[in-house]
């Protein structure tokens, strides 16, 4: 499994250096001002704003796109839409508060490292100590998720595999049952194993 | 009480961390690319849904809903999990925020409904489940976030999300046959035999 970092571009810009949890304020912010902003010149104004804090940033035009990319097809089609049911001046601000929002949130993505946001989102997820998931279990369940991603994956290579040997290619339910009781058997081991070395006790 | 300390360990012990976790990294690997193409390779569909599902019947309501939010997690702090390598904050703020973010109460409720099953709940009621939890909830928290998004009616993005409807529909029928046979090879699978087995256990 390749690829499994986050998409964050080093960097000593200022945007670098604040801390994940102001960033992550911030955009919560932005993105509730850019609903509210409603005239063309005023999102106008906020495009200049976002382009400006990635030029701040340096983290390039390829990481950049790379962020606004996905929404590409969705925002061709809210353009035309908003074109044909409203004018041209709504379908120019609904496009781009939405390539902006996604704009904003991945420039927070690219700035900062996969740990530091990891570790601020588990902050704000400690409320779910009161449902009996200390901060201690709540950690060894993300590490144990991003563990079990590549497992997982090789798992679905050898059901591919099986099922390619039994000459049912096609169907849907030959791949998944396997799977997820592949899935299930896995889990069910680690979990006594877990239990095994006494953290239930 | 002499329950103090041990009332966190009855309400997650180590065996609902793994489980959890390997939902999570499952749903995670039905987005690859190539996991399942349906009709051959012409429309290659996202099975995150389905996996969401999945776990809704198989976790049950609280521990899907806790894998769905561990998945988001890891999203939101930039690992490309979603379908198609997305990941990072984009996804949150973007128009389809609503049906990812569906995505909890969607697995939770479908975990609901089978839970009220007892220990061998029905195909119709799998179906149901996965209708009313994985289609119904995800559109429910979904259309209304795009609407604000993206400026139009809901009556309008309702129209437009229905392109997505059939193959949503099609996964929910898949997944319950998917559960029902998976239940049938593994009985742990049903929540309430789990519940069960783990309370015996004890």
């Amino acid at each position: 499994m390749t690829g499994l970092t986050g998409a964050y571009v080093p960097g000593g810009s200022f945007l670098h250096r604040l801390p994940a949890g102001a960033k992550l304020a911030g955009l919560a912010l932005s993105c509730t001002a850019l609903l509210l902003l409603r005239s063309p010149a005023a999102l106008a104004g906020a495009a200049a704003v976002v382009v400006l804090l990635y030029a701040v940033s340096g983290v390039g035009v390829a990481a950049a796109w790379a962020q606004v990319r996905p929404v590409r097809w969705f925002a061709v089609a809210l353009f035309c839409v908003q074109l044909v049911f409203a004018d041209l001046p709504a379908a120019a601000s609904s496009t781009l508060r939405v390539v902006l929002a996604v704009a904003l949130a991945g420039l927070v993505t690219l700035t900062t490292r996969t740990s530091a946001l990891m570790a601020c989102l588990e902050r704000c997820l400690a409320p779910v100590r009161f449902a009996g998931l200390d901060p201690f279990r709540l950690s060894l369940l993300l590490s144990l998720t991003l563990r079990s991603v590549p497992v997982m994956a090789d798992l679905v290579t050898r059901v591919r595999e099986a099922q390619r040997a039994r000459g049912i290619e096609r169907s849907a339910r030959a791949f998944a049952v396997p799977l997820v009781v592949g899935a299930l058997r896995h889990a069910d081991a680690l979990g006594e194993a877990l239990a095994a070395r006494g953290l239930d006790d | 009480m002499t329950d103090e300390q041990s009332t966190p360990k009855r309400s997650f012990p180590a065996a609902d961390i793994a489980r959890v976790s390997v939902f999570a990294a499952l749903i995670a690997v039905l987005g690859l690319p190539g996991a399942l193409n349906v009709f051959g390779d012409a429309v290659p569909i996202t099975l995150q849904t389905l996996g969401v599902m999945l776990a809704g019947t198989i976790l049950g309501t609280w521990r899907s809903a806790l894998a769905v939010m561990v998945l988001l997690l890891l999203v939101a702090a930039g690992l490309p999990l979603l379908a198609g390598g997305r990941g990072g904050l984009g996804v949150f703020t973007g128009p389809t925020a609503g049906f990812l973010l569906g995505w909890v109460p969607g697995a939770a409720v479908t975990g609901w409904i089978v839970e009220r099953g007892g220990r061998t709940p029905s195909t119709a009621r799998l179906v149901t489940a996965c209708l009313v939890g994985g289609v119904g909830v995800v559109y429910l928290c979904g259309i209304p976030v795009q609407a604000l998004v993206t400026g139009l009616s809901l009556g309008k993005t309702a129209v437009l999300s229905a392109v997505f409807l059939p193959g949503d529909l099609a996964k929910a029928a898949l997944a319950s046959l998917v559960a029902r046979g998976t239940q049938r090879a593994y009985p742990d699978a049903v929540p309430a035999v789990r519940r069960e087995r783990l309370r015996a256990g004890e």
